[in-house]
């Protein structure tokens, strides 16, 4: 494994930038260069700053540089049994964590094992003046301040530099077993809540097409009497499940704007769900949709979901779910205290952060 | 305005509240103010200006309104069981009651989650759920008496966060309404909200941000079955070095406790809960899942916990016997108070590794300050809560237990743990807040304040301390001959 501390250049880098008011873009493996509206500014390079600070496998934290590779954390918890819970995806590049985390993106796994906000317990920032900053910690539990760390998550770097983050892990399951049914949308969607609100030891569900496929992770009797109880056409295979988190599944190759919907799970299908893969027991659809972007956003915002313009936008729709005016005004005074000279990936997210 | 006397105050406040809220719910005669005079750190008391309880989120808006025009302070309250002075009044502020904001208003078993008002106290969620096989997961341990507003307010926690989160993790939604009496959504009807996470910001944020009106929750299914071992060591590191053996052994129990012997004698006392009262330690592991599942770990748990040292190790027999090793640990808090005229209840939380140090020092300071300590410990996720007994009538004892508190958690921050794990800072650990960051970092906590709350009107003086608190408070901490904040001399 790489292990490189390149946080006092990275610092210095953020300090000039923030004295000659130099927009920069932060990038990791830039395996999600494509995720958020286009930023430019002179690059600064994450990857450099990698390596697990600490790992006590019975205190169930690992904390990393930034720029550590998901994949070499992810193989350092395996040799203990354990798992990153929040399977951040890395589209077929190579993700480093710093930008799962600031991504805010989780796996399939995500509505079981959490968010990466879920499972962050602490974070080294550098704000916009390149003020080194801890907040949170490597303890289960700590309500000290404002969660600042948490925010940092999903933020898109607009908030801070994420420099070294520390994470809760979990044991991995003994077992996992994956299952395939034959069921259309509206069945599958309707198996999904089902079984959610059962004690069932699901770990994914997802429907594609005419397949609904499940995920059950647990001990070995467990997984054994669900399986059971639930049948279906057999398994379905680790690979399916990398696949969806990867985006790598064919669905995913149409070059058109691919639409990401978070919403209530239970909701039947939306007039503007034109072809989906719904994920998450229903909670995270991926929409190819006819509608107008504001028609269908409307839709969604109706229901007290928001809808992000994951892949192939067209420069000119928002990206992310625009917000009402008092949050607005809210992010707005937050990116001003954290980088006052705007110049953290600048509207990465929205076009006023 | 403030060269005005209290009762004249009260009286032009009381008048405007008055037109916003029905009159019987401002409140400003004494002694239907002194019931709010403090929370559940009766230590600390002030009368507040004036007492209002709302009946609904337009005249939370309205109070907002008019207390932001007259830069009153507001100090929200929902049952008061808070630990750290967080809901203490404001003697020039309304105190804002939102007891009886307390509707379930939906119970939706399809999405598993409950959209409820923030007077609702947290285990009426989890009895509105159960027809639905749904239950929500935080338990505090004062769960039949705080609400879900101060759960939020506070990021509570319960003993069974280490498999299900705090309160943080288990939200989907909060309504807010700012100071300027404007209501916003933070997250949404899914797994997430668009923008930056403000529902984590404001999870936790102790009634410093905002005023939480409408929380959505989640449900998750209620386990098929619990079950729970009850383990005796002759040695707290023994009991120490238990909980890390099952953690490694990939077991994430939903609910592991530790008391130490002070703590089992007083609970035993109480409530007969059949503990072993020669026993240094004692643990309560419970795992939960499917039936299958639950047979499966509770086995591993038994030989975990016997090769780990255990002198005996008792599995409960049936759900009779489980609620009975579980009383004693949901009754230690009373239970010490029976053995003592006062106790102050600490809440640091360290990584378990240096648990014995931690605990050895704890005695340490308990044989110096002459002041007996009792030990209950959320020990699967390292959260202490040491137990200082003392007699409020005994003159410099409250002072005394104070500083040994102050002690304990300085030595939490010192072994990379924290000062609080769920009873939140609020004004009792304001001082120790100086210990756990640095300027910039309390800097940044007064900037997102400001970005909520210009004129610093909700809940004054709680939280996050001034700079200068911090200088004054360094100077009187000289540690190993270096002040703490020396470049500050500046404030
Ligand atoms: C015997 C006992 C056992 C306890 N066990 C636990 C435990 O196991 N785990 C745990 O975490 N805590 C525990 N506590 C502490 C306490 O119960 C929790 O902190 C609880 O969350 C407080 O809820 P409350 O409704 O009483 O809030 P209050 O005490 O009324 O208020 C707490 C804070 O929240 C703010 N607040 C309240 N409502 C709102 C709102 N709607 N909007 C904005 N701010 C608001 C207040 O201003 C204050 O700062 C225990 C307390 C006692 C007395």
């Amino acid at each position: 494994m790489t292990a490189h501390d390149a946080a006092d250049a990275i610092t210095a880098q953020v300090r000039d930038a923030y004295e000659d008011r130099r927009p920069l873009r932060i990038v990791g493996q830039d395996s999600k260069a494509f995720y958020g509206r286009p930023t430019t500014g002179e690059p600064l390079d994450l990857a450099r700053h990698s390596g697990v600070i600490r790992y006590e496998p019975t205190e169930l934290v690992i904390t990393a540089r930034a720029g550590t590779l998901v994949t070499e954390l992810e193989q350092k918890l395996a040799e203990h049994g354990q798992m990153l819970a929040f399977e951040p995806p890395s589209f077929g590049g190579s993700a480093t964590i710093g930008g799962a985390v600031a991504s805010g993106l989780g796996g399939p796994r995500r509505p079981w094992g959490g968010a990466p906000r879920d499972l962050l317990l602490g974070a080294t920032l550098l704000d916009g003046r390149g003020r080194r900053l801890r907040f949170g910690g490597e303890v289960m539990k700590n309500v000290a301040g404002y969660d600042v760390s948490r925010v940092l998550a999903g933020a898109m770097g607009t908030l801070g530099v994420l420099l070294d983050v520390s994470i809760k892990v979990l044991p991995a399951p003994a077992v996992e077993r994956s299952l395939v049914l034959t069921m259309g949308r509206d069945r599958a969607l309707h198996k999904m809540r089902e079984l959610a609100r059962q004690p069932a030891p699901l770990s994914a569900a997802c429907h594609i097409e005419d397949r609904l496929y499940l995920r059950l992770s647990g001990n070995a009797s467990s997984v054994a009497a669900w399986e059971k109880q639930i049948g279906g056409d057999g398994g379905a295979g680790g690979d399916f499940w990398q696949s969806l988190r990867n985006h790598a599944l064919p669905f995913f190759a149409a070059e058109r704007p691919l639409w990401r919907l978070s919403l209530a799970p239970a909701l039947p299908r939306l007039d503007c769900e034109h072809e989906v893969v719904t994920d998450w027991a229903g909670a995270q659809r991926w929409v190819y949709t006819r509608c107008a972007p504001a028609e269908l956003r409307n839709e969604v915002a109706k229901v007290g979901g928001h809808a992000i313009l994951f892949r192939h936008g067209d420069n000119e729709t928002p990206v992310f779910h625009p917000l009402d005016a008092v949050s607005e005004r809210i992010h707005v005074g937050l990116k001003r205290r954290f980088d006052p000279a705007g110049i953290l990936n600048p509207g990465r997210m929205y076009p006023t952060l | 305005m403030n060269t005005l006397t209290i009762p004249t105050r009260r009286e032009a406040l009381a008048k405007r509240l008055r037109d916003v809220v029905d009159g019987p719910h401002v409140l400003s005669s004494p002694e239907e103010l002194a019931p709010y005079e403090c929370d559940g750190l009766a230590a600390y008391r002030i009368v507040p200006l004036l007492v209002v309880l709302p009946g609904s989120v337009e005249e939370i808006q309205a109070v907002l309104r008019i207390c932001h025009e007259e830069r009153v302070p507001v100090v929200a309250r929902g049952a008061g069981t808070g630990l750290s002075g967080g809901a203490l009044p404001h003697e020039q502020g309304v105190l804002l009651g939102l007891a009886r904001l307390n509707r379930i208003l939906a119970i939706d078993p399809d999405n598993a989650c409950a959209r409820v008002q923030p007077g609702v106290r947290n285990l009426a969620i989890s009895e509105a759920a159960r027809p639905h096989g749904l239950y929500y997961a935080p338990d505090p341990s004062s769960q039949i008496a705080c609400t879900i507003g101060g759960n939020v307010a506070e990021n509570a926690g319960g003993v069974h966060c280490l498999k299900y989160g705090l309160t943080v993790n288990n939200l989907l939604a909060v309504e807010l309404v700012t100071i300027e009496g404007e209501r916003i959504t933070a997250g949404g009807s899914g797994l997430d909200g668009a923008g930056y996470d403000l529902l984590a910001l404001i999870t936790g944020s102790e009634g410093m941000l905002g005023i939480v009106t409408e929380i959505t929750v989640k449900l998750l299914p209620i386990p098929q079955r619990a079950q729970v071992a009850l383990a005796a060591f002759d040695a707290v590191e023994t009991a120490g070095q238990a909980v890390a053996d099952i953690v490694a052994a990939g077991i994430l129990p939903a609910g592991l406790e530790m008391m130490d012997l002070p703590a089992i004698r007083a609970a035993e006392d109480f409530v007969h809960a059949g503990y072993p009262t020669d026993a240094a330690a004692i643990l309560l592991c419970e795992v939960d899942g499917g039936n299958e599942e639950v047979s499966e770990d509770i086995a591993k748990v038994r030989q975990r916990l016997l090769d780990s040292g255990a002198q005996e190790v008792r599995t409960a027999s049936d759900d009779t016997e489980r609620a009975r090793f579980w009383a004693g640990r949901k009754a230690a808090f009373p239970a010490v108070g029976r053995i003592s005229p006062d106790y102050y209840c600490m809440d640091g939380t360290i990584p378990r590794k240096h648990l014995p140090r931690v605990l050895r020092e704890i005695a340490r300071y308990s044989t110096e300050s002459g002041l007996r300590v009792a030990n209950v410990f959320h020990a699967g996720d390292g959260n202490l809560h040491p137990l200082i007994l003392y007699d409020a009538n005994v003159p410099g004892e409250l002072e005394l237990a104070e500083q040994v508190g102050g002690k304990i958690l300085e030595l939490c921050v010192e072994v990379g743990g924290t000062i609080t794990g769920e009873h939140g800072v609020g004004l009792e650990k304001i001082n120790q807040m100086c210990a756990q960051f640095p300027p910039e970092e309390l800097q940044m906590f007064h900037d997102i304040k400001a970005v909520f709350d210009q004129y610093g009107l909700l809940n004054p003086g709680k939280a996050i301390p001034t700079l200068n608190r911090c200088a004054e408070f360094g100077a009187m901490h000289v540690k190993a001959g270096d002040l703490r904040f020396p470049h500050l001399e500046r404030f």
